[in-house]
């Protein structure tokens, strides 16, 4: 198990949400104070920095237009920590291309980053939430095709090594492709995927990327694992899904007593619970098939909306969201799901939002990093196979109790 | 004349077209916009009492296939083109056609490319072209503004228009979204518009009547006045007590108007 530190950067200074129509999209940027987000920065980059020092990977991600996130070019963040940082990992999850309209300058930004970082990128492609469609710009209708297309695109550019060769695809076209500098890692960085539906999965599995999945709890997580391992096996990849090949986000928060595991847990809540978006931008046309359209059109929602109109930290762990309290207690929150969900090798902990203040994430960092993390080490190697075998080392109560490591 | 009834498949290559074909006499060709042809409306029945009234649902709308190389109104003007000649209506005699919103937009694209095969062409309400300035859309966004502005913008008295969804079936729901989603593929970027359309409408010889309700809140008086100066012979008219869809909220004025412009 490899678990990586993620903060969104937000921007948390705002009015009450009732005078805000949508945190995302139309909220006007004077709201931001540009010297309180220099502010911001650094402590931001001052956490990677720590969750380095304490062993853990590093992952940030990119959005447009929110105070959810001012990130809007997590390529230009990640060659900062390429610089700041010296072994961690780098993951982005990641680059929206089918919002982008060049898909062999990401090619260039990643191999770019990965030789200033000396082979540490971990390079993730995203389709984008809805409310990414109207910064871009972007035609809502046919991201999925446009996205698949863009990363063969970039594959390409990354392992074509004898000088330009040719790309004329549907979306995307190209008569000199010949990226300077080509990645530092051989053939090129490992590739990622979300997807939070079983339908994306299946396609991620056939091509054996590392598949992640965000907060979609112990069912969405399961059904989304389930059809990674089924694409997986369907491509002839065999019939073991190394565990390192999936991926969950989840709130994290790890205190040693149980009163300030919760405070910070609920400041984490943030990250969902401010999220007002637009019923506009939430949901454009062709962004979800026509049969989901005519189901939303009938009243379903997705869990996650459910959820937020009465969010709560109990529910939330609940729900297989988040995993908070004390390192006891995450270890067991953390084994119930690994085994509800098959298995999974990367732990993308969003260990910071909101008003969850620099001490407070860097206690949670820590005494995560300190007493659960060796845990997930020992209990779930890399090597482990996702699944749904009887695994020898027995349930997961079994694991925790034969565990040597630190308890508190 | 033939006479037919209601609708049918007609197989082009690659795209199967959903199309009304009904009444007799000389014929007259529908072009619906972005929410879709209803056979039901009574504007409908008033121009089948006269004219064999052939009207498709474009690709992606409807009951029609999108063929996936379809993401420009000029795609599906090829396309209709094509279901001209499959309908066998003579390449000697011209025919009317009225295009409604984005129906306009392709009836346009047609009749700049081929317009010695259009009598009199009706434009309701019409998109594609952009004539006004770089820091305002000619067309307010569909896709930023909160629904109830949308209802408003599209018609005189939203209220009586509005439908619950849950008293929809699944295919009319169905329907619905799809013509969304199409809609939304073809007017996406550029906003609303062709920018080579502005060049070629000089080509349209038809005699154009640009019809626009006074309350339509999505095509501006001074929008219709622009786009029907790039026509060699158009005038203007307005529909009193109607928004985007004057054929939908007043389907007497606009046959008479329609009737008026084509028997004249």
């Amino acid at each position: 198990m490899q678990a990586w530190h993620f903060s969104e950067s937000a921007y948390p200074y705002l009015p009450p949400d009732s005078e805000y129509e949508s945190i995302r999209v139309n909220l006007p940027n004077r709201i931001y104070d540009p010297v309180k987000g220099a502010a911001l920065w650094d402590r931001y980059l001052d956490e990677w920095c720590i969750a380095e020092e304490e062993g853990l990977e590093i992952m940030l991600n990119e959005h447009h237009q929110t105070a959810t996130c001012v990130d809007p070019a997590a390529p230009l963040v990640l060659a900062a920590l390429a610089r700041l940082t010296h072994k961690a990992r780098l993951l982005i999850l990641g680059n929206p291309i089918s919002n982008r309209r060049q898909p062999v300058r990401v090619a260039e930004e990643m191999a770019l980053i990965d030789v200033l970082s000396k082979g540490r990128v971990e390079a993730g492609f995203v389709r984008g939430v809805p409310y990414e469609i109207s910064p871009a710009n972007s035609n809502p209708v046919r991201t999925n095709e446009r996205h698949w297309e863009a990363l063969d695109l970039i594959v390409r550019a990354w392992t074509n090594t004898d000088g330009p060769s040719t790309f004329e695809g549907r979306f995307f076209h190209h008569r000199n492709i010949n990226i300077w500098p080509r990645p530092y890692q051989a053939p090129h960085p490992p590739v990622w995927v979300s997807t939070t539906s079983p339908g994306g999965a299946t396609k991620v599995g056939e091509k054996g990327y590392v598949q992640a999945t965000f907060l979609t709890g112990f069912d969405g997580t399961r059904a989304v694992f389930d059809a990674y391992r089924k694409g997986w096996r369907a491509a002839g990849r065999g019939n073991d899904i190394p565990t390192n090949r999936l991926a969950y986000a989840a709130l994290v928060y790890v205190a040693p007593n149980e009163k300030d595991a919760m405070e910070g847990a609920r400041k984490l809540l943030w990250y969902v619970t401010a999220n007002k978006v637009a019923s506009q931008f939430a949901n454009p046309p062709g962004y979800v098939p026509v049969s989901a359209m005519v189901q939303m059109a009938r009243g379903a929602s997705h869990p996650l909306s459910a959820f937020k109109s009465d969010a709560s930290v109990e529910k939330a762990i609940e729900t297989g969201i988040m995993f908070a309290g004390t390192p006891d207690q995450v270890r067991k929150q953390i084994a119930r799901f690994y085994d509800h969900v098959g298995g999974f090798g990367h732990m993308l902990n969003m260990g910071q939002a909101g008003f969850l203040e620099h001490d407070e994430t860097v206690l949670g960092i820590k005494t995560f990093a300190r007493e659960v993390y060796p845990w997930l080490r020992e209990t779930y190697p890399g090597t482990g196979i996702s699944g749904f075998a009887p695994r020898s080392a027995g349930s997961a109560e079994a694991q925790i109790a034969g565990w040597k490591g630190p308890l508190i | 004349m033939a006479t037919t009834t209601a609708s049918r498949k007609v197989g082009l290559r690659g795209v199967e077209l959903d199309v009304f074909d009904q009444g007799t006499g000389a014929p007259l060709v529908f072009l619906h916009g972005a929410s879709g042809f209803a056979a039901g409306a009574p504007f409908v029945s008033g121009l089948t009492a006269k004219r064999r009234l052939i009207a498709p649902s474009h690709p992606g709308f409807g009951l029609s296939s999108l063929p996936d190389w379809v993401e420009l109104p000029m795609d599906i003007a090829h396309i209709h083109l094509e279901l001209f000649d499959a309908l066998g209506l003579d390449p000697r005699v011209p025919f009317d056609l009225i295009g409604c919103s984005l129906g306009g937009w392709i009836a346009a694209e047609i009749a700049a490319v081929v317009p010695e095969r259009i009598r009199r062409l009706v434009m309701v309400a019409p998109v594609g072209v952009k004539t006004g300035p770089v820091d305002r859309l000619d067309i307010p966004d569909l896709y930023t503004a909160a629904p109830a502005k949308i209802e408003a913008m599209l018609y005189h008295e939203p209220a009586r228009w509005r439908v619950d969804p849950a008293t929809l079936s699944d295919e009319a729901l169905t329907i619905q979204a799809r013509n969304r989603e199409t809609t939304a593929l073809l007017v996406w970027e550029p906003y609303m518009h062709n920018p080579k359309l502005m060049h070629r409408l000089h080509r349209v010889t038809a005699p154009t009547l640009f019809l626009r309700g006074e309350s339509d809140g999505l095509v501006s008086a001074e929008y219709v006045t622009s786009y029907a100066a790039l026509l060699p012979n158009a005038r203007v008219a307005t529909i009193a007590a109607a928004g985007h869809v004057p054929h939908i909220e007043q389907p007497e004025a606009f046959n008479q108007a329609v009737f008026e412009f084509l028997e004249a």
